[in-house]
């Protein structure tokens, strides 16, 4: 598994660095963050956490590391 | 001098459980890292022997306590994996280590893993509570209230290299780093100056440039000696300056240069020829300059940007890595670094499906807009807490990968796979191996060592070179044998 990843990823980065260009694979696979921004605003308006006020204040954790 | 490239991290979470009557963070966190150990093999105990946190880089050893752990609480709040990481309770929170990897993809991969690791343990924890409590983890460094706790990373280095060329070659990249690897955050803890949001979680927590302590007083750069590994040949960088990623590209990079950069360092490339004024200070303007175009003040007096100064490592990089060293990992992670460092130049937020610290930016600027909400709003304040959240459903982050608003470098597949299995080019495929065969034959296990519980007594097979113990060296005789053989056949090699 990792070493046919790896092979895929040679050949990939192989041709970008020839021209030196962003890697094109990386941003044809997502798609822009602004054309269903409101969709997505939308969704977060249903899932953020009610009475963040006090949800916020509570939240206190020990220091770790 | 270089030595291979074996890179490991540890993340501590967040832990909340909502609508309980009090907050017991450590009875949480048990509870959490048990509801996924009593699924898996509740008999393996941690080896404490190994371990020496307290001895310094610099050559001297700590007076304090020793890790200790009782028998009985031992197992109860440790979980050895049998993808060869570790999953147990620090202080008051669940922590997750990956197993030793080759590579900053495999890195990636395993770290995935442990986040899915937490979120099956948490959906487990949560039935044995009250309806009405649920229980919250976050991938994050803060409460904003002046508690951090860690991501740390962990990179094998030559013992032949004196501690301050790592200090010196180091610093000016890890305080600069956080425009590639920050996570972003909104408003200033521990006394720093305010600011509505900035590029990383922990920065405003650094307070020297070189210690011991990871608790109080954070160094830029932490002198623990603890190698897990031959101390004659090695010693073990740890990196406590980072912030946790969700970004699968952030941590990518993040272990990736980090790792590129050490080598670096051990070919004698870099030294002192970046050494800035005030690092310590540097960490926190850095954070707060969101063009990533402010100068930094060097100590001869030139005045370079954090993306100059990246670009600087990386040039040396271009010219210094052989081509042994350049494997495709490697030559990914510098087509991607460049990548990046070209994007931060023309306009960061071009970079809002690949870096944490701008994909948190750009969504919360859209959500504060909408609804005309100032930054000091506890709900702008949530939205980040929130981005850190494991659930699928709630945390946001995980919304924005599911809906493809965020680039991913592995399938879904991938990382349930590395639940399950060790990495094969490390000494976790041994480790995780016999863990998956041989439970009931195991007393402890550290990162360096298996005792065996053997028929006449015990037995402690030391792992002193990390990148041992792999697939193909072992992988066929622990295929065929008994434990019994196992012991026996290692005992005579």
């Amino acid at each position: 598994m990792p070493r046919e990843k790896q092979q895929e990823y040679r050949d990939h980065s192989t041709e970008e660095n020839e021209e030196i260009q962003p890697n094109s694979e990386i941003t044809d696979n997502v798609d822009d963050l602004t054309e269903d921004l409101d969709a997505l605003l939308d969704e977060i308006d249903e899932i953020l956490e009610e009475d963040s006020e006090e949800f916020v204040e509570n939240f206190i954790q020990r220091g770790g590391q | 001098m270089a030595v291979p490239t074996i890179i490991g991290t540890e993340t501590e979470f967040g832990i909340s459980v909502k609508n309980a009557r009090e907050q017991d963070l450590v009875a949480a966190s048990t509870l959490v890292v048990n509801a996924y150990k009593s699924r898996n093999i509740p008999t393996i105990m941690w080896d404490y022997a190994q371990e020496s946190p307290l001895m310094d880089a610099r050559g001297f050893t700590v007076e304090s306590d020793k890790p200790v752990s009782e028998d009985a609480n031992n197992s109860v709040i440790n979980d050895i994996l049998i993808n060869g990481g570790r999953y147990y309770v620090d202080h008051a929170h669940p922590e997750y280590c990956t197993p030793e990897c080759t590579n900053a993809l495999d890195l990636v991969k395993y770290e995935k893993a442990g986040e899915l690791i937490l979120e099956l343990s948490r959906i487990a924890a949560e039935q044995l509570l009250l309806d009405n409590q649920e229980i919250i983890i976050y991938k994050n460094n803060t409460d904003y209230k002046g508690h951090s706790y860690g991501s740390h990373e962990n990179y094998l280095m030559s013992r032949k290299l004196p501690f301050s060329d790592i200090v010196d070659g180091l610093t000016p990249f890890i305080v600069t780093r956080q425009i590639i690897a920050g996570s972003g955050k909104v408003g200033a803890e521990n006394g720093a100056d305010d600011t509505n949001f900035q590029i990383s979680q922990r920065a405003d927590f650094f307070e020297k440039e070189v210690g011991l302590s990871t608790m109080v007083e954070r160094p830029l750069i932490n002198t623990r000696d603890e190698p897990h590994a031959d101390s004659k040949l090695y010693r073990r960088l740890h990196v406590i300056v980072g912030d946790s990623n969700m970004s699968e590209f952030s941590i990518y990079l993040k272990v990736g240069i980090t790792s590129i950069v050490l080598h670096l360092i051990e070919k004698g490339v870099v030294g002192k020829q970046f050494s800035l004024q005030n690092p310590v200070a540097v960490i926190k303007s850095v954070s707060r300059d969101l063009s990533c175009k402010r100068k930094i003040a060097l100590k001869d007096d030139r005045n370079w940007t954090a993306i100059e100064i990246q670009q600087a490592y990386l040039d040396l990089a271009h010219q210094h890595l052989t081509s042994e060293e350049r494997t495709p990992v490697v030559e990914d992670v510098l087509a991607k670094w460049e990548f990046v460092l070209n994007g931060l130049k023309s306009d960061p937020m071009s970079l809002s499906q690949h870096l944490d610290w701008i994909i948190k930016k750009k969504l919360i600027d859209a959500y504060i807009t909408r609804h005309e909400f100032k930054w000091t709003d506890a709900r702008v304040r949530m939205l980040d807490l929130q981005y850190h959240d494991l659930r699928p459903e709630k945390g946001l982050y995980a919304r924005l990968l599911k809906n493809g608003h965020v680039v991913r470098l592995l399938s879904q597949e991938e990382v349930v796979h590395a639940i399950q299995h060790p990495p094969s080019d490390t000494r976790a495929f041994f480790r995780g191996t016999c863990i998956r065969k041989f439970p009931n034959n195991i007393h402890s296990v550290s990162w360096n060592s298996i005792v065996f519980n053997g028929p006449t007594g015990f037995d402690k097979i030391m792992m002193e070179r990390p990148h041992f113990g792999t697939q193909a060296i072992i992988g066929e005789l622990l295929n065929t044998c008994t434990v019994d053989e196992l012991v026996n056949q290692i005992r005579i090699d």
